[in-house]
C-alpha cells in the first residue's frame, strides 16, 4: 500500500516539479476509516493497472503486427471464436470478483458506528460555512473542530439550507449534508495536526469558499480547548477599544444574526463567543486577522461572493469597524 | 430528378441527409461554443485564486459546458449519423417518418437557441446583468435549483429548455426504432444489420425508455419553482434525495446514449479498415443490447456519498461492476477483429483506436467509482472530471470524430485530407491526455470539482497549469480539423462511391447519395454484402440510373411551424406571462393540424 502511495506521488511530483505538501490528499490518510479507503483504493489500483498493461499492449502488437504491407494478401475472414467469447467474458468477471470482495468488506467496515463512548460532534452544512456542535460538552464552534488523537468520533451530518458534503480528506470520505436527514460517519484520527477539507457537493455561489478544517489534538491539548469553548465569552477591559466594539456590535446587525453568548442570541451565522480562538475567517478562506476582519466586516459580499451577511446600511465607520475587530480579536 | 435549392429547400426539407447535414453542422456549432466555455474554464483554473471570471459566470459556465455538450453537441452529432447513415445502412429510401424528423430537427435547434439564448436576456428579466445563464450544475441538484435558493430566471431556462430538447430527442427515438425495424432491405435481416445501426437502435429504446424520467423530474422542479409544490422539499415532505435519484436513473442511462453510437461506430470503421469482418459480431450486438438493460440498473452509484447504507451501496456497487463484463468483450472482439488483418492506417481508423485505447482509461478508473469506500474519497473531485472527460471526450467524441472522417465522403462527395486529418488526430490525443490525465492527480490530491477557485496549499497548481495547456492543444486540434473541412470544401478530392472498400450498403451508391438513395432498392444476403466470404460473393450495386421514376416525398413547414410552438410556450413561465402558452399551444396544434392534413406530395 504505501508503494502504490510512493509511486502515485513520485509521479505527481516528477510531473508537476513540486513536492508538496498536500494538505488535502487522500493517499496520505491519518485515521483509520481513510486508511480503509485508501487500501481499498490501491488494491483496485494494481487490478486496473494490470488490465490496463494487458489490453493495451494487445492492441498495439496488433498495430503494428498487422499494419497493412504492400503484397499482404487479403485476410482469412474470420468471424468469431466461441472459446475465446468465454474466456474473455470470465476473465473480467474473475477480476471483479477480487475487487468486489474487498469492496463490500470495506462498505460494512466503515458504515458501522463508531462506540457508544465516541466523541459526538455534529455538522451542519450553511451556505457556505460549517457548524459544529458538540451535543455532549455544550460547545458550539463554525469552521475548525477539534476532535482528540486516538479516541473515536461519531460525526453526525446534516445541512440547514441546500446540500452540501462534509469532507476531510485525509481522515475519511465525504458524505452529504442532506436538509432533513442525518448521516454518520465514524473514525479515529492517529496523529496530531490540521487536517484541511472542504464541501463536496455543488451548493452554490461559493461552493468554492466553503472550506474547513479539523484539528487533531492530544488529549490535554483538546481538554483544554473544550474547556476555554465551555467558558462565557472574555469581557473586554474597561476602557478599552473592544469595549467600544462590544458597544458597536450591541447596536448593530450583528446581533441579529450571531451568537456571542450572553450578548446576541442570532442563529444564522457562525456562533462568535470565542472567534478571536479560531484560526481562519469566511469559511476558512482567510485568515483570521484585523485587517481581514476589518474588510470582511465592511464588505463581506466582495470577499465571498453571495454572502447572506450583507454590508451594514448605513455603513459603519471606519473607526467602529475598528473598535469591532478589536472586540472579535478579543473574544479568545 | 434534380435537387431542389436555396435557403427555401432547406427550410423545408424532409430528406433524412439533408436533416442529418442540418444535425451535423448546428450540434458542432455547439460543440465549438462547449468548447469556448471550456477553455475558459481552464484559464480560470490555471492558477490558484484565478480572476478570469467572477463566482456566478464561472458557475454559468460549467453548467452549460455540460448541458451543452451532452444535450446540444454529443447526442445530436450521433443524431445525424443517425439521420444521414443508418436509412442508408438498411437499404431504406428515408426514414420511416420524414416529417416528423425535420419537427425533431427544428425542436432541437431552437431548444438550444433558448438555452443560449440566456447567456444575453439578462436585461428582460431586470436581471441587473447580461447574462442570466443557468448556474446549477448540469445536474440541477434540487434544493439548490428550487426558487428559495436560485430566484433568477437561470434554472427556468434551464428546465425549460431542457424539456423541449427531450421532445426532440422522443420524437426521433420513435422515428428510428420504426425505421429500422420496418424500412429495412429485403434480406435485411436483424442479425444482417451493420452494428452502427443495431447500436442506434439499441440508443433509440434507451431514449424513449429514459427521457421520459428526466421530463418527470423536470416536471416536478417546475412546478416546485412555479406553482408552490413541494417535491423536492423536505419541510413540506418531499425530499431534495428524489430529484437525485430521477436525475441519475435518467442520468446513467444518458451515458450510454452517449457511448453506443461511438460504440457502433468503431465496430463499423475496424472491420473496414482491417479488411476482416468484425469479429464475434453476435457477441457486439449482445453485448451492447446487455449494456442497455444494465445500465438501468446502476444509477445509485453516482450517489454513493448520500449515504444509501450498505446494502444498497453493495448492490449497487455490484451492478455497476458487472456492467465492466460486456464492456470488455466488446473490447476484447474489436483487438480480436485487428488481430491478423491487414490494417490500413487511415484518420478513421486512428480516431476508432484512439477510442478503444482512451476509453479503456476512463473504463478502468471507472471501477473505482464502483467501490463506494474508494468513490467517497473520488466523488465530486477531478478525480471524476477526468473519468467522465476518458469517457466522454476520449471515448464519444474519438468515436465520433472516426465517423466523420469515414463517412465525410459519403455526406459530402469529398475526402477530408488525410495528413491534415492524422496532424489532428494526434494533437487531440496529445491535447486530451495533457488535459484530463494530470486531473486523476488533481481529484486524489482532494481538489473538489465545480469550484470557481482553489488555494495554492494544495499543491495542485502546477498540474492545473498543464491541463489548461493541453486543453488548448485540443483547441488547436479543432481548428485543424476546421481548416481541413474548409480547404476540402474547395479543394478535397472527390469521393467515388466507395473510397475505402467498405461492406455496407452505404457504399454501394454515389457520394454524395441522389435524393431517392437506391436506383433499385438492393437484395441482401448475408452480414457483409458487399464483400466476398467464404460463402457468397459481393452482391451487385444498384445502377446509376433508377430503371423507373422514383417517388419522393416534397418539403413541407409545418414541422417547422409545429417546433416554433414548443419555445414559444416555454417562453410563458420564463416570462410569468400566462397568456404567451396559449398562443405557443396554438401555433404547435396549427402545425400539427396542416401537417396531419398536408397532401403528401407538395
Amino acid at each position: 500500500m504505501p508503494r502504490t502511495r510512493l509511486w502515485l506521488l513520485t509521479a505527481a511530483l516528477a510531473v508537476s516539479g513540486c513536492a508538496g505538501p498536500f494538505p488535502q490528499s487522500t493517499l496520505q490518510p491519518r485515521s483509520d476509516f481513510a486508511r480503509a479507503t485508501d487500501a481499498l483504493f490501491t488494491d483496485i489500483f494494481w487490478w486496473a493497472a494490470l488490465v490496463f498493461v494487458i489490453v493495451e499492449t494487445l492492441l498495439v502488437v496488433a498495430l503494428v503486427r498487422f499494419r497493412h504491407r504492400e503484397g499482404r494478401p487479403v485476410p482469412k475472414p474470420m468471424h468469431g471464436h466461441t472459446l475465446m467469447e468465454i474466456a474473455w467474458t470470465l476473465a473480467p468477471a474473475v477480476i471483479l470478483v477480487f475487487v468486489a470482495v474487498p469492496t463490500v468488506r470495506t462498505i460494512f467496515a466503515t458504515a458501522g458506528d463508531a462506540p457508544a463512548d465516541a466523541l459526538k460532534v455534529d455538522v451542519i452544512g450553511h451556505q457556505w460555512w460549517w457548524e459544529y456542535r458538540y451535543p455532549e460538552l455544550g460547545v458550539v464552534t463554525a469552521n475548525e473542530a477539534h476532535v482528540p488523537v486516538g479516541k473515536p468520533v461519531q460525526v453526525t451530518i446534516t445541512s440547514a439550507d441546500v446540500i452540501h458534503a462534509f469532507w476531510a480528506p485525509r481522515l475519511g470520505g465525504k458524505r452529504d449534508a442532506i436538509p432533513g436527514r442525518e448521516n454518520r460517519i465514524a473514525f479515529r484520527a492517529d496523529s496530531v495536526g490540521d487536517y484541511s477539507g472542504q464541501c463536496g457537493e455543488f451548493c452554490g455561489a461559493s461552493h468554492a469558499n466553503m472550506r474547513l478544517l479539523v484539528r487533531v489534538d492530544a488529549d490535554s491539548a483538546f481538554e483544554r480547548w473544550v474547556a476555554a469553548q465551555r467558558a462565557g465569552p472574555a469581557a473586554p477591559a474597561a476602557g478599552s477599544l473592544a469595549e467600544q466594539g462590544k458597544a458597536v456590535y450591541s447596536r448593530s446587525a450583528c446581533l441579529g444574526c450571531h451568537t456571542i453568548q450572553g450578548v446576541s442570541p442570532g442563529v444564522i451565522g457562525p456562533n462568535l463567543t470565542h472567534v478571536g480562538s479560531r484560526s481562519t475567517i469566511a469559511g476558512g478562506i482567510f485568515p483570521n486577522d484585523s485587517a481581514h476582519l476589518a474588510q470582511w466586516i465592511a464588505d463581506a459580499p466582495a470577499l465571498k461572493p453571495g454572502s447572506i451577511m450583507t454590508r451594514m446600511k448605513p455603513p459603519l465607520t471606519d473607526a467602529d469597524i475598528a473598535a469591532l475587530v478589536a472586540y472579535l480579536q478579543s473574544l479568545q | 430528378m434534380s435537387e431542389p435549392r436555396g435557403l427555401k429547400s432547406w427550410l423545408t426539407t424532409t430528406d433524412h441527409k439533408r436533416i442529418g447535414l442540418l444535425y451535423f453542422w448546428t450540434a458542432f456549432g455547439f460543440f465549438l461554443v462547449g468548447g469556448l466555455e471550456a477553455l475558459v474554464i481552464r484559464l480560470q483554473l490555471a492558477q490558484p485564486n484565478g480572476h478570469v471570471v467572477s463566482a456566478e459566470t464561472y458557475n454559468q459556465l460549467f453548467t452549460m459546458h455540460g448541458t451543452t455538450m451532452v444535450f446540444l453537441a454529443l447526442m445530436p452529432l450521433a443524431a445525424s449519423f443517425f439521420n444521414y447513415i443508418v436509412p442508408l445502412q438498411i437499404g431504406a429510401r428515408d426514414v420511416a417518418f420524414p416529417r416528423l424528423n425535420a419537427f425533431s430537427y427544428w425542436v432541437f435547434l431552437l431548444g438550444g437557441l433558448l438555452l443560449n439564448a440566456s447567456w444575453f436576456t439578462g436585461p428582460l428579466f431586470h436581471a441587473g446583468t447580461l447574462n442570466v445563464a443557468p448556474n446549477g450544475g448540469w445536474f440541477g441538484y434540487a434544493n439548490l435549483t428550487e426558487r428559495q435558493f436560485s430566484p433568477g430566471p437561470n434554472i427556468d431556462f434551464w428546465l425549460l429548455g431542457l424539456q423541449v430538447l427531450g421532445i426532440s430527442s422522443l420524437a426521433a427515438g420513435f422515428n428510428f426504432i420504426v425505421t429500422i425495424l420496418n424500412l429495412r432491405a429485403p434480406g435485411m435481416k436483424m442479425m444482417r444489420l451493420p452494428t452502427f445501426t443495431w447500436m442506434t437502435l439499441v440508443t433509440q429504446f434507451i431514449i424513449i425508455t429514459a427521457f421520459p424520467v428526466i421530463t418527470v423530474a423536470l416536471v416536478f422542479l417546475m412546478f416546485d419553482r412555479f406553482f408552490g409544490t413541494h417535491f423536492y422539499l423536505q419541510q413540506a415532505g418531499g425530499t431534495p434525495l428524489l430529484w437525485q435519484h430521477l436525475f441519475w436513473l435518467f442520468g446513467h442511462p444518458e451515458v450510454y446514449i452517449l457511448i453506443l453510437p461511438a460504440m457502433g461506430i468503431v465496430s463499423d470503421v475496424l472491420p473496414t479498415f482491417s479488411r476482416k469482418p468484425l469479429f464475434g459480431y453476435p457477441v457486439v450486438v449482445y453485448s451492447g443490447i446487455l449494456i442497455g438493460f444494465m445500465g438501468w440498473g446502476v444509477w445509485s452509484h453516482h450517489m454513493f456519498a448520500v449515504g444509501l447504507g450498505p446494502i444498497a451501496d453493495s448492490v449497487f456497487a455490484a451492478t455497476t461492476m458487472l456492467i465492466a463484463v460486456p464492456t470488455g468483450v466488446k473490447i476484447f472482439n474489436w483487438i480480436a477483429t485487428l488481430w491478423g488483418g491487414d490494417i490500413r492506417g487511415t484518420t478513421a481508423l486512428h480516431f476508432a483506436v484512439g477510442f478503444i485505447a482512451m476509453f479503456i482509461i476512463g473504463g478502468l478508473s471507472g471501477v473505482s467509482h464502483a467501490s463506494p469506500p474508494a468513490d467517497l474519497q473520488q466523488t465530486d473531485t477531478y478525480y471524476v472530471v477526468a473519468h467522465i472527460h476518458y469517457v466522454l471526450f476520449g471515448g464519444t467524441i474519438m468515436g465520433l470524430f472516426a465517423g466523420m472522417y469515414y463517412w465525410w465522403p459519403k455526406m459530402t462527395g469529398r475526402l477530408l485530407s488525410e495528413p491534415l486529418g492524422k496532424w489532428h488526430f494526434w494533437l487531440q490525443l496529445v491535447g486530451m491526455n495533457l488535459a484530463f490525465f494530470p486531473m486523476h492527480f488533481i481529484g486524489l490530491l482532494g481538489m473538489p470539482r465545480r469550484i470557481y477557485t482553489y488555494s495554492p496549499d494544495l499543491g495542485v497548481t502546477d498540474l492545473n497549469l498543464i491541463s489548461t495547456i493541453g486543453a488548448f492543444l485540443v483547441g488547436v486540434a479543432i481548428l485543424v480539423f476546421l481548416y481541413n473541412v474548409l480547404r476540402t470544401r474547395r479543394r478535397g478530392e472527390r469521393a467515388s462511391n466507395d473510397p475505402w472498400g467498405g461492406a455496407t450498403l452505404e457504399w454501394s451508391i454515389p457520394s454524395p447519395p441522389p435524393v431517392y438513395n437506391f436506383s433499385v432498392i438492393p437484395t441482401v444476403t448475408n452480414r457483409l454484402p458487399r464483400w466476398s466470404t467464404d460463402r457468397h460473393g459481393p452482391i451487385q450495386d444498384p445502377p446509376a440510373t433508377p430503371p423507373a421514376p422514383i417517388h419522393v416525398p416534397g418539403g413541407s413547414w409545418w414541422p417547422m411551424v409545429a417546433a416554433l410552438g414548443l419555445p414559444l410556450m416555454a417562453l410563458a413561465p420564463l416570462t410569468h406571462t400566462l397568456w404567451i402558452v396559449f398562443v405557443g399551444a396554438a401555433v404547435l396544434l396549427f402545425g400539427i393540424y396542416r401537417w396531419a392534413f398536408e397532401p403528401f406530395e407538395v
